[in-house]
């Protein structure tokens, strides 16, 4: 009797001891695979700083949606902010991480990496149909220098759930009425032409691996994998290259402080020097966590990432959130608790 | 003599120990198999049972005009099966077209025309191909088949069959790499395996005496397959189509590299479409909303139908084909 006793008693120790370890090791997420180069990176400096490392599965913003509703990780991130109904709902908080760009890749021979220009409305016609070959009135007016062949245009988009192909048609949206009227944007739509491909390392292969090929990627995606990426005319009627530098004109925009719950779109927004297809991405978290220790853990990394994760950011070209919302975010947070009080204690 | 007489009595009595510990045994081993039988078809009916659930409120939403809707919009939440169905269906048709003849082919010169020294490993070779991982097949498809076939052999035909009327419009352009084409010549490879070792092994079975005769009476190699062989095994043939002809139906990785994943029915076989198990495949970790999961599941359940269609109407072929 005594050895059972004894041996249950060690049985529960170990077993406290394992979760309290793994609570302490583990902040789990899932979601957005636009943030997931940015999360990898921070996750691992403050893993070396903290020993406290992040485990983040880069599934898709639908996917980490369903995760943090069916509370199956502490956390989720979208790059599709959701409705304040859909927030309360659930019981959710969201505020944004990180914001960035979003680039149209294509294949094409005989047109150079840079070489060629795009606006709304013709890329809007390209992934409506209306547009079906290289060398349509439509491009040849944007790109009067370069030769273009007169193959067939193939569109390549996401085939799963994407917060990417949510601002990607919401851009295409607001430049062509007949897009928002007959497509609409979401995380997924109902395209009308092209091939889907799987995540954005499957659209950036399908793109290397079909010639006449057009689709878009997160930026960061694009520049690591060296893909060709094409220059848009903005909304101020400026050609612009994807760069931290227009990303961040397009970030300036952003008006998270008279947003409720942030929810700002930052697609087409005005400035000569403004990359028009920027997206954020936002964390989506409990206001009232069943597990008040893990989301603590959570929040901190998210602080840290906030102050000490910029330069970082900016390397992989994201634009990082300017000070002034981080305190605007750090104050909501309030809001999360647990047993009457706040889980996150400002500094 | 005293041995003698007690040998009997001993030995009846093992007997009679034995006997009855073959009965328990047998109650036992029929207990299990019985047991075994019964969760075979519990598992069946729990699975149809568990897709009718899910599939519930998509059902209950779009009606039967489910089946026949060609619209997939997330967007607006209405969903039709008709797109996955047409996908499914047509690649699974061109695997058949390409898969059976060179099945056959390959059967034939195995049993009928092969050297026995090349007999081996050119089966093993063949058995070796079922062996490849689907995946194997889907990167292969996508990394190698499709640019090839979208810079040299769909051109070709977009530029000679495209332009003949009716047959045209199966081939119309452009050549994207990816479509129905690409993925039903990969599922003709996967399913070339499956139909190509049943298919030899029922060739064997056509009894050697009559092979034999018939040449000695002048039949030439193809009159001896066409009219003994082939007739010989009819029944054992259908089995391997079908079989091949399910594995097809329900592939999913490697149909899902190479489809296109596009809900749009073209009448262009080079146009990229999509099929029930690579829509799953695709969208339902990220569905959001309960109407675009349960439409997923009710796909699930279509072609859950049309596969136990395909084997019940091999089967009906099959007794029809043994009455005669």
């Amino acid at each position: 009797m005594k050895h059972l006793n004894l041996a249950i008693a060690a049985g529960f120790t170990f077993a406290a001891l394992s979760v309290s370890a793994a609570s302490a090791a583990d902040i789990s997420g899932a979601g957005s695979t636009f943030i997931y180069p940015v999360f990898a990176k921070w996750a691992d400096t403050y893993k070396t700083n903290t020993g406290v490392g992040l485990n983040y599965q880069s599934i898709g913003s639908g996917g980490g949606i369903k995760q943090v509703e069916a509370k199956t990780v502490t956390f989720g991130a979208t790059d599709k902010p959701l409705s304040d109904a859909d927030l309360d709902k659930n019981g959710l908080v969201q505020f944004p991480m990180v914001m960035g760009g979003i680039v149209p890749i294509y294949n094409v021979e005989g047109i150079k990496p840079g070489e060629l220009v795009l606006d709304g409305p013709t890329l809007s016609g390209i992934f409506l149909g209306t547009i079906t070959k290289w060398d349509d009135p439509a491009i040849k007016a944007l790109n009067p220098s370069v030769k273009l062949p007169s193959a067939a245009i193939v569109v390549v988009h996401r085939s799963d759930g994407s917060g990417t192909t949510f601002n990607f048609t919401d851009y295409l949206g607001k430049n062509s009425k007949d897009w928002a009227d007959k497509v609409g944007s979401d995380t997924a739509v109902e395209w009308p032409v092209g091939i889907g491909a799987k995540g954005s390392e499957g659209v950036a292969n399908t793109v290397k691996q079909t010639a006449g090929s057009i689709g878009y990627d997160e930026y960061a995606y694009a520049a690591q994998n060296s893909l060709s990426y094409a220059d848009m005319k903005n909304s101020a009627g400026k050609v612009v290259a994807p760069s931290l530098d227009t990303f961040t004109s397009a970030a300036a925009n952003a008006d998270w402080a008279n947003a409720k719950n942030f929810h700002v779109i930052i697609t087409n927004q005005p400035g000569d020097n403004t990359w028009p297809i920027a997206a954020s991405t936002w964390v989506l978290i409990h206001k009232a966590p069943d597990d008040a220790a893990a989301t603590g853990e959570a929040l901190k990394f998210f602080d840290w990432a906030y102050k000490n994760g910029k330069d970082q950011a900016k390397a992989l070209d994201y634009v990082a959130i300017p000070d002034a919302v981080v305190a605007l975010i750090e104050k909501s947070w309030s809001e999360i608790q647990a047993s009457g009080k706040p889980v996150f204690a400002t500094q | 003599m005293t041995v003698s007489i007690d040998m009997p009595a001993t030995a009846d009595l093992v007997a009679e120990q034995k006997a009855r510990r073959s009965i328990v045994e047998d109650r036992i081993f029929f207990g299990l198999s019985l047991g075994s039988a019964v969760f075979v078809v519990v598992m069946l009916l729990g699975v149809m049972v568990s897709l009718i659930i899910g599939a519930w409120p998509a059902l209950s939403k779009f009606g039967v005009a489910f089946v026949w809707t060609e619209r997939w919009s997330p967007v607006r939440e209405i969903f039709g099966a008709l797109t996955p169905i047409y996908g499914t269906i047509v690649t699974s048709l061109i695997a058949m077209v390409i898969g059976i003849p060179v099945s056959f082919g390959i059967a034939i010169f195995l049993t009928e025309i092969c050297p026995p020294i090349l007999r081996r490993p050119i089966g093993i070779a063949i058995e070796l191909l079922a062996g490849i991982p689907s995946i194997i097949y889907g990167l292969w498809g996508f990394f190698f088949l499709a640019p090839f076939l979208q810079t040299t052999v769909q051109p070709f035909l977009i530029n000679t069959l495209g332009n003949i009327p009716v047959i045209g419009l199966l081939f119309g352009g452009p050549a994207y790499g990816i479509g129905l084409f690409t993925a039903g010549i990969v599922l003709a490879i996967m399913v070339l395996p499956f139909i190509t070792s049943i298919t030899r092994d029922v060739f064997q079975t056509a009894p050697p005496l009559l092979r034999e005769s018939a040449y000695g009476i002048g039949m030439t190699t193809w009159e001896v397959v066409r009219h003994i062989v082939i007739p010989y095994s009819r029944v054992g043939l259908i089995g391997g189509i079908m079989l091949g002809l399910g594995r097809a139906l329900g592939e999913t990785m490697a149909v899902t590299f190479v489809i296109g994943n596009s809900h749009n029915i073209s009448a262009s076989l080079l146009a990229p479409a999509t099929t029930i198990s690579a829509s799953i495949a695709n969208e339902f970790t990220e569905a959001t909303g309960d109407i675009y999961t349960s439409s997923l599941i009710a796909l699930g359940l279509i072609l859950f139908v049309i596969t136990f269609a395909v084997l019940a109407f091999a089967k009906w072929l099959l007794m029809r084909t043994n009455i005669k």
